[in-house]
């Protein structure tokens, strides 16, 4: 089972400042699958992300990431954050984002010309095409990414975490601030992605609606316990009444998709959502970038 | 009549070169970053620094770079991942000219019998005095303004990305923290070293006015920090001249009208291309 895995958790467990957030997750994810965590704010979803990048090690349990303890396989892992747009006066054309993505951990500055003379220069401007291609940014990717909606940002920003072609794609929120047919089209393009290019996409939603018909696989936490599995088992009326412990409802829609609906902090009501950001002390921090 | 025939203006311009350069690029990611209140505390750092010097009767110019690249350093170390908050900078930056103020009654009581060079000294390190400064020390402005330039774009692009991208960046394995630091310490000395040619008031003009022009007229960040550097180095040029045909002007207000002068441009022409573009804009060439 963990041979072709591309990441497994093991009973794995998580503490932040001494308070354990979450314990006894257990998860497989192979190439191709799609994967949703989900959970009320506040529960650790985001904590499990950082887990999985290896900036916080886990408290209890084995984590594996593409084979290798977790930040040992960086190169190969695209991250999109939590939260965020780009400040609006931010002159930087989306294109030069997305390169970052391909070389931006690299000293030095690009030389100018380069583009005539070297082909991994040219190969480089290539691919960086091809992905903004792939993800529907072609259109805006050379305005200035302060000038871009919030929707279009975050078509760049997945093609900056796709550039590398990476094997696995960890995405925090990324439907999070957009209207419902830009959740739509985003959750479509990277369940595309998933399929296309056979990468392994772990994504963190607190709305469980716009990915429900693409998802292979679910962790749900809740504080104090946590359940996954396949999509079909945990995403039912007795699961999420369970976890929740309040009357959750699971419905099938006309056209035969699922909804879910109900609970206090029940991931479709968005109003609940507003409500929450406000109430909640909130780990991340969502400002705005520079 | 050329300007290369007096001595102390071939002098300035070698001295002020360097120091344009270095002012230029690491502008760019000061404006970028949101950094500029950084740089204009630093640069009145240089002032404490440079009269903390003079009390205790040592170089300027150690005092200067010490305390500069020291305030860089503890800027790091009070804010999140080497950057700090406004508020952090601000009570920094107070307690700090207060600090210089105190240095200067210091001073200026121990020199009472030489006052006037001591007042001398005092107002050029506020309003810079690149006309005054020997050869020797203006080689050394253009070594470190060189050093200055080429350490910042070793890190640039790595630089851009922590600025534009912190926790990707992090993920990436960039160390950002490190870049921070490294980016602040840069910033201190080149404040250390400019503060000495345009003066601790009206340094912040030079880290930010090229940048921000550089910033207006174009969107690729790397044609950008090379647009900075040399509109760092026009506004030097261009002022030393205007300074060196208008006799008994000063040259800091020359360098700052030149600066200001070609940021107004730039806004002038970016409105104008914005209205250009307006209707129904899709991509431009790469
Ligand atoms: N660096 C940190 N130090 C202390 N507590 C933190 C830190 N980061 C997050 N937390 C806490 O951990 C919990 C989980 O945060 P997070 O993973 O961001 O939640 P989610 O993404 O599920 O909304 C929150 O209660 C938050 O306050
Ligand atoms: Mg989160």
């Amino acid at each position: 089972m963990i041979d072709d895995a591309v990441l497994s958790l093991r009973d794995a467990a998580v503490s932040v400042g001494g308070r354990l957030l979450w314990s006894g997750v257990d998860l497989s994810v192979r190439p191709g699958e799609f994967v949703a965590v989900l959970g009320p704010n506040g529960v650790g979803k985001s904590t499990m992300i950082k887990v999985l990048l290896g900036t916080l090690p886990a408290a209890a349990g084995s984590v594996t990431v593409l084979g290798e303890r977790p930040g040992a396989a960086g190169e190969q892992i695209g991250y999109l954050p939590q939260r965020r747009n780009f400040d609006g006066s931010l002159r930087i054309r989306g294109v030069d984002v997305v390169r970052l993505g391909l070389d931006g951990d690299r000293w030095g500055v690009p030389l100018p010309f380069a583009r005539r003379f070297s082909s991994g220069r040219r190969i480089a401007d290539e691919r960086v095409r091809e992905v903004i291609d792939l993800v529907g940014a072609s259109a805006y990717a050379h305005r200035p990414i302060g000038e871009c909606s919030g929707g279009e940002q975050q078509r760049l920003l997945i093609a900056q975490a796709l550039v590398r072609r990476p094997r696995l794609l960890l995405l925090d929120e990324p439907l999070d601030s957009l209207d419902l047919p830009n959740q739509a089209g985003i959750a479509a393009l990277i369940h595309r992605i998933c399929v296309q290019e056979q990468v392994a996409v772990v994504m963190v939603a607190h709305d469980v609606n716009p990915i429900l018909s693409y998802l292979n696989r679910v962790v749900y936490i809740v504080s104090g316990g946590a359940a996954s599995g396949p999509a079909s088992e945990v995403i039912t009326t007795e699961t999420l009444t369970r976890l929740y412990g309040t009357p959750v409802e699971v419905l099938r829609a006309a056209d035969g998709r699922l909804v879910v609906v109900g609970g206090p902090e029940a991931p479709a009501l968005h109003s609940d959502r507003h409500a929450d950001h406000h109430s909640h002390e909130h780990g991340d921090r969502h400002e705005a970038l520079r | 009549m050329s300007v290369f025939h007096d001595s102390y203006m071939t002098t300035a311009l070698v001295a002020g070169t360097g120091i344009a350069l270095a002012c230029g690029l690491v502008g760019y990611f000061l404006v970028l970053r949101a950094q500029v209140f950084t740089g204009d505390a630093l640069s009145h750092v240089a002032f404490t620094g440079a009269l903390a010097a003079l009390a205790f009767g040592i170089d300027l110019r150690v005092g200067l770079f010490a305390a500069c690249v020291l305030i860089a350093v503890l800027f790091g170390a009070l804010g999140r991942r080497g950057r700090a908050d406004d508020v952090v900078i601000g009570n920094v930056f107070a307690w700090v000219l207060g600090l210089g103020v105190f240095f200067m009654t210091l001073y200026t009581t121990n020199q009472s019998g030489s006052s006037n060079s001591s007042g001398n000294q005092t107002v050029n390190v506020l309003f810079g005095s690149i006309l005054g400064i020997s050869s020797g020390q203006a080689v050394t402005a253009l070594v470190i303004g060189i050093a200055v330039s080429l350490v910042l774009l070793l890190i640039a692009r790595p630089l851009l990305f922590a600025t534009l991208d912190e926790a990707v960046a992090a993920a990436r394995g960039v160390p950002v923290r490190l870049l921070g630091y490294t980016f602040l310490v840069l910033i201190g000395i080149t404040a250390g070293e400019a503060s000495q040619a345009v003066g601790s008031m009206l340094l912040l003009g030079l880290l930010a006015a090229p940048a921000g022009t550089a910033l207006l007229v174009t969107d690729r960040p790397f044609v950008g920090l090379a647009v900075s550097a040399v509109l760092g180095v026009f506004d030097v040029w261009v002022g030393l001249t205007l300074s060196y045909f208008v006799p008994d002007t000063p040259t800091s207000f020359w360098i700052m009208a030149v600066a200001a002068a070609t940021y107004a441009c730039a806004v002038a022409y970016s409105r104008m291309a914005r209205r250009r573009r307006r209707p129904g804009v899709t991509a431009a060439a790469s």
